[in-house]
């Protein structure tokens, strides 16, 4: 176990290191987020549709494209002079190898997250502050399921012709019950109504994270495993 | 017997039962238009029920052999599998993408719109994206071993995606309450279109299995073909 | 036409690396066809071959890369487990991709492969820097090396872990004079420590220098494997019919 927790840590340090320095990742994921978010406001009739009703959803698309950006990162910079064959020749063990690549696309879609949200607050003039405790929450759960999915479809993804379009293909669909589930409880949690009558999609969310994260480490071998 | 042989065998067996099944769906059909009386709300736009909702089960029967032998591929490593769990994948594409196609026709003169976010419509519209999604990773793969072992992970995380979906698209109704669109009958199904419905369940399942295990052993024909001409190659 | 074909015996207890039967098939292709060999301690096996005659595949096998289909590969007589660390820990690799990131520092690739490893000693990197000749650009990003370097690093990356076997997938390709004589230097110190070695190449007279043991491999298996013994003249001979007959 703890050998475990020290190649990951390992593996994601490596990994947010090198996306550090060439920051190109990270610098196309914030600015395609101010984009939609600026799209989506001028993408709608101010007199018919109120900024709130379209909030919700509209955050939580920046969201998911903006984090899709950088999924491939993960193992797309594993092809450079073969180094994912550097880390299958290492003792360490596949799982440990997931975890740390699912760790650093947490750092990297949480950072695009952490400034999507005070930019999506000012555009949209939503009540952000007050339910900010319940609404981290939710995306910090929503953004569990969907990296933890997504790092694993990326390992395959990275490996065929058309990988940038190839990740979305597989992992929208998986999307369905997260963003679903999120945008109800952002959109509960902004109109000021309690989190307890939003309990079934939270149970969702909580049930889609325990059973995919538990799957995909167990199939991460298979998609590495020659 | 060579695989190759065997492979023809099954196909020149399993030929007669396509032909059987079809017209044996005729047959529920003439009953369905015929001898079927007509619902009182929906008139005649509601015979399709007979072609909907059977192709519905199917498609859901085809998904969970597709998660089920994917499961067992990445177990046993078997290459035969790997091609059934394609087979019964495109197979089920055909009776989903029926489902979708049927659906508007259905919903259309009943309610005037062609699509509505009906949930068991919306369940089938995602099942066939995943599907499709499959498919599309199987093309994009060149090496065999490989694309049977990604394909069997997709298969294997779709299933498991299936219930979450149902979930959120109920929770959603719930939430967001829409008018049932596409119920058969009244509140409970009449003796006479329950035996028709029953029929056709019948034979689409049967027309499903006849398909699958003909598309099966074309894949197993194709796969020996291509195994005695690379050994004629390296000899 | 058949050239002499020497197998040792397989199998025998203390040798250091043995390999039985080994099959693997990329879909149709068959890149090993059976493969039977054993080195002891301190052998080093020269395998020569055409392109397409499956040596990488070998040596990726060998490293636990890949699964094969048939056989097994058994280090000091001991079978790998399906997830063996052990295993992985005895073998190292160079091949003609470095496995570094470009991205980091020659310290900073070091350093995350000691981790990956669990090494303790904090100086292995510095001394495996200077053991290549790298000390001075271990703060250097491996983007700014020349291809003679990149190598040179390589090489201290696969031996950080000091593996009792050393991979070695046509490693003088592409080398300036410079990085040839390190590796030809290390591959003698690597004999002189006794570790056993199995280098890929299809230039025969560097091979030749270093091996105890010559293998040919054509097709997938071995058309000859025996002790290095006679001149490079004759081994010439003997590599042009084991190629002439497949053509």
């Amino acid at each position: 176990m703890r050998d475990l927790v020290r190649v990951a840590w390992a593996i994601a340090a490596k990994d947010v290191l090198l996306e550090f320095r060439s920051r190109t990742a990270f610098a196309s994921a914030l600015v395609f987020t101010a984009l939609v978010l600026a799209i989506l406001n001028f993408a709608r009739d101010p007199t018919a549709v109120s900024a709130h009703s379209l909030a919700p959803g509209a955050l939580w698309i920046t969201f998911t494209f903006a984090g899709m950006l950088g999924l491939n990162r993960a193992f797309g910079l594993e092809r450079e002079n073969r180094a994912l064959d550097g880390l299958l020749l290492s003792p360490a063990s596949r799982t440990a190898v997931y975890v740390g690549k699912v760790a650093a696309n947490l750092v990297f879609v949480g950072a695009v997250e952490a400034v999507a949200l005070p930019l999506f607050a000012l555009f949209f003039n939503v009540p952000v502050v007050p339910v900010l405790g319940p609404l981290v929450l939710v995306i910090a759960l929503a953004t569990l399921g969907f990296v933890a999915v997504g790092t694993l479809m990326s390992s395959m993804a990275v490996n065929t012709r058309l990988a940038e379009l190839m990740l979305p293909v597989l992992l929208l669909p998986f999307l369905v019950p997260p963003v679903t589930a999120a945008v109800q409880l952002t959109a509960h949690l902004f109109a000021g109504r309690p989190f307890s009558a939003a309990f079934g999609w939270l149970r969702l969310l909580l049930g889609y994270d325990v059973i995919f994260v538990a799957a995909c480490i167990l199939l991460f071998e298979s998609t590495i495993e020659e | 017997m060579t695989p190759a042989e065997r492979a023809q065998r099954t196909l020149r067996r399993t030929a007669p039962w396509i032909a059987v099944s079809l017209l044996l769906m005729a047959a529920v059909y003439v009953r369905a238009l015929a001898f079927t009386p007509p619902e009182a709300a929906q008139g005649l736009a509601q015979k399709i029920f007979y072609v909907h909702v059977p192709s519905a089960w199917v498609a859901f029967l085809a998904f969970g052999i597709v998660g089920s032998v994917s499961l067992a591929y990445l177990v046993r490593k078997d290459p035969r599998l790997d091609l059934l769990a394609a087979a019964a994948a495109e197979v089920g594409m055909v009776f989903t993408t029926v489902v979708l196609v049927t659906g508007p026709i259905w919903g259309k003169p009943v309610w005037g719109t062609w699509w509505t976010w009906d949930a068991r419509l919306t369940l089938t519209l995602f099942l066939w994206f995943v599907v499709l999604a499959y498919l599309v990773l199987r093309g994009a793969v060149q090496e065999p071993e490989r694309r049977a072992r990604y394909a069997a992970v997709l298969g294997i995380l779709g299933s498991l995606l299936v219930p979450f979906i149902y979930v959120s698209v109920y929770l959603f109704r719930t939430v967001h309450p829409m008018p049932v669109v596409l119920r058969a009958g009244g509140p409970t199904l009449p003796g006479s279109m329950r035996v028709t419905l029953f029929f056709s369940l019948a034979v689409f399942t049967l027309f499903f299995a006849v398909l699958l295990r003909y598309r099966f052993a074309l894949a197993r024909l194709a796969e020996a073909r291509a195994r005695a001409a690379a050994e004629r190659a390296d000899a | 036409m058949a050239a002499a074909v020497t197998q040792p015996a397989v199998g025998v207890a203390g040798t250091a690396l043995t390999v039985r039967g080994l099959e693997r098939r990329f879909g149709h292709v068959r890149a090993l066809c059976g493969i039977d060999f054993a080195l002891g301690e301190g052998d080093s096996l020269a395998v020569f071959g055409p392109n397409g005659a499956g040596k990488t595949t070998l040596l990726r096998v060998v490293a636990g890369l890949l699964l094969p289909h048939r056989g097994e590969v058994l280090l000091d007589g001991v079978p790998p487990g399906r997830a063996d660390e052990a295993h992985r820990r005895r073998v190292g690799l160079i091949a003609h991709y470095s496995l570094l990131y470009d991205g980091l520092t020659a310290a900073e690739n070091l350093r995350f492969y000691a981790r990956l490893y669990g090494l303790r000693d904090r100086a292995a990197v510095e001394r495996a820097l200077e053991g290549v000749g790298l000390a001075g650009r271990s703060g250097d990003l491996v983007a700014t090396f020349s291809r003679g370097m990149v190598q040179r690093l390589a090489i201290a990356r696969a031996l950080l872990h000091e593996p009792r076997v050393v991979l070695l997938d046509e490693p003088f390709s592409g080398l300036d004079q410079r990085a040839a004589a390190v590796l030809r230097d290390l591959l003698l110190r690597l004999r002189a420590e006794r570790r056993t070695m199995v280098l890929v190449t299809h230039n025969i007279d560097e091979g030749l220098e270093l091996a105890t043991h010559v293998a040919i491999q054509v097709a997938g298996r071995f058309a000859e494997f025996g002790p290095a013994a006679g001149d490079l003249a004759a081994y010439r001979d003997r590599y042009s019919e084991a190629t002439a007959g497949r053509a």
